[in-house]
């Protein structure tokens, strides 16, 4: 589908025209207002729109009675009616009479969006054609994603060939090699891209946390649950969600997992309806899984449901032909980001890192690069900006660690030992930069 | 001679360092200087009884009449509950290409769905909400690159899956405008 989606809203009342003109508006869709059916109908023929929200209650021709003449005209235009009034008859008829669906005012704004979306991803199916599916599409939105390299070509091919079908995929990758931008692309590059990519990182939550955070609970499920809360299942409906670090899911959530994966249905915590909800998963992993289904850490039927298309992301260091471009990239984001012309890099910084093996892969390099941003003459990033020669020149396991543990307790130092904001800056969650400031025994001063 | 800018105004009990902090995010995304100023408004003109909540578009028209040289975009900050007639609430409302914003933190607070409140979080979601409402004053309409803080965000949890930062495209929407 090319161009932008029109909608008509048809409202006698200034307020709700004006508040609908700039919600859609800013949404990005062609806009236009009536303030009656008689002047719609005048509009509606001289152009054609692909939505029409139209009040049930207006002075002369009523909403219902403006409904009937669209559809004589023939148009395959998606009509909503508005109600202020929960008539359950009126809302009955115009359904009956081929309303698409209809609303009550004043609209909580998740519903009129879940309205909205579930309109314009009918107007979408209906506008491709078979050819236009087997075509084969270019990617959008992988700005984020450098390289040439024939490692990264292919993983985009991968994106390229799956993005459209709703298959579950597992992303494996090490460390830092950039799962979570991929499943971002295949989600930008689907049809489920207008709807929510829901992302939950399962190491980070204890097994009770993750099935409150996955499921949602209703009120009264525990003590502090005073209202219900939705759950990621049920946000990512009509969309993708994206279960980083799957490994670390416990046996019981496994079985959860399974579950849900298969049926598509749940039920919040304490709660007794079923909620149904269409997603995309998409996982992702820097451990073999394969491995942990032979040592019985993993279960083989959720390894099975969930492995039907698989991604690799090659490690940095096998795609050395990428540093330069990655280089180059992180320099303009940092330079942008503080305010700085951009740096040049001294052609023996670059052949280090291209010598460089990079256990934490692309990340190890992006802190590498904004560190001798900040820390550099503002001209050029030396080798002396790197942190190889002081910090990691034996290559020692424990000289990495060591270099770990200085980066972060600089870090923390600057920024007043402000978790959040050091977390930001090094790219790790706060859950991760806890377990570190553990792990390394640092100690804010205060 | 002083250089175009944003005015964050605080029309909320906000503490000093709270501003400062959303001050910075915002200043860290727009490139431009951002300062803040408290101002007092008789909040009761805009209160409807009906909803017990406050009209944003009669309050955005009236910060909109404030002119604060040399500042090219404002917002004003609340802590009330907003709505516009046809919106049940809303977190925020600007005039797209315009020159005036509104967002508010009621609706961000933990507390306000009784869960715990988080202060951090609080303030990733307000920097988050003013950043949106500001992209809208320079022409961004919403955006889906599930990162991208012009993404729309119409339940609280909904702005947690963002983040603060313009993606590429919104970004050189701006420059270029």
């Amino acid at each position: 589908m090319s161009g932008k989606i029109s909608i008509l809203i048809v409202d006698d009342e200034a307020s709700v025209r004006d508040s609908l003109y700039q919600w859609f508006t800013e949404d990005g869709f062609d806009v236009d207002c009536a303030e009656n059916a008689t002047q719609a109908l005048q509009i509606l023929d001289s152009k054609y729109f692909d939505i029409i929200l139209a009040d049930i209650k207006m002075p002369g021709m009523d909403g219902l009675e403006m409904h009937r003449r669209i559809r004589s005209l023939n148009t395959d235009s998606i009509v909503i009616i508005m109600t202020a009034f929960a008539s359950v008859t009126t809302a009955v008829q115009a359904l009956k009479d081929g309303a698409y669906d209809y609303i009550t005012k004043p609209f909580d704004p998740d519903d009129l969006s879940h309205l909205i979306r579930n309109a314009t991803n009918q107007i979408s199916l209906k506008s491709e054609n078979e050819a236009l599916k087997n075509k084969i599409v270019s990617l959008d939105n992988v700005e984020n994603i450098i390289g040439v390299s024939e490692p990264m070509m292919n993983v985009l091919k991968e994106v390229e060939r799956v993005a459209l079908s709703s298959s579950p995929i597992i992303i494996t990758g090490e460390s830092g090699t950039g799962k979570e931008l991929i499943a971002k692309a295949i989600h930008s590059n689907s049809h489920r891209k207008f709807n929510p990519l829901v992302s939950v990182h399962c190491g980070a939550l204890s097994e009770s946390l993750l099935e409150s955070e996955l499921f949602g609970h209703d009120k009264g499920a525990f003590t502090g649950a005073m209202y219900n809360r939705k759950g990621r299942f049920e946000m990512a409906d009509g969309g993708t969600i994206f279960l980083d670090e799957i490994p670390t899911v416990s046996p019981k959530m496994q079985i959860e997992l399974l579950r849900v994966l298969e049926s598509k249905t749940f039920m919040r915590v304490g709660g007794n309806k079923e909620i149904t909800s269409d997603f995309r998963v998409i996982c992702a992993t820097n451990k073999d899984l394969k491995k942990m289904v032979e040592d019985g850490t993993f279960r083989e039927d959720l390894y099975y449901r969930l492995n039907v298309v698989n991604i690799t992301i090659p490690p940095l260091r096998e795609r050395i032909e990428d540093i330069p471009l990655l280089v180059d990239h992180f320099i303009e984001k940092y330079c942008t980001s503080m305010s700085r012309n951009n740096v040049s890099i001294d052609p023996a910084a670059l052949k280090r890192l291209k010598h460089y093996d990079f256990p934490g892969n692309v990340r190890e390099l992006e802190n590498m690069i904004e560190r001798a941003i900040v820390i550099g003459n503002g001209k050029e990033i030396r080798l002396k900006d790197l942190p190889f020669e002081k910090d990691i020149i034996n290559n020692s396991i424990e000289s990495l660690a060591e270099l770990e543990k200085k980066y972060i307790l600089k870090v923390l130092t600057k920024n007043d030992w402000n978790i959040s904001r050091t977390a930001k800056i090094i790219k790790v969650d706060r859950v991760t930069l806890y377990n570190k400031i553990k792990k390394y025994n640092l100690k804010s001063p205060k | 001679m002083s250089v175009p800018g944003i005015l964050l105004i605080s029309y909320g009990n906000f503490e000093k360092e709270f501003l400062n902090k959303i001050a910075t995010g915002v200043k860290q995304e727009f490139l431009l200087p951002v300062s803040t100023e408290e101002r007092h408004i008789d909040l009761s003109e805009f209160y409807d009884p009906m909803r017990r909540q406050y009209d944003a578009n009669r309050i955005l028209f009236e910060i909109d009449t404030i002119t604060s040289p040399p500042h090219i975009k404002k917002i004003g900050l609340f802590s009330v509950d907003l709505f516009i007639p046809i919106l049940t609430y809303i977190f925020g409302q600007a005039t797209l290409k315009g020159s005036t914003g509104i967002a508010t933190f009621h609706r961000l607070r933990n507390e306000h769905y009784g869960m715990k409140k988080d202060e951090q979080l609080l303030l990733d979601r307000f920097g988050k909400v003013i950043i949106h409402e500001l992209g809208h004053t320079f022409g961004l309409v919403h955006c889906h690159i599930p990162d991208c803080v012009m993404r729309s965000s119409t339940y609280v949890e909904d702005i947690d899956q963002k983040s603060h930062n313009l993606c590429i495209n919104c970004r050189s929407k701006i420059q270029t405008s």
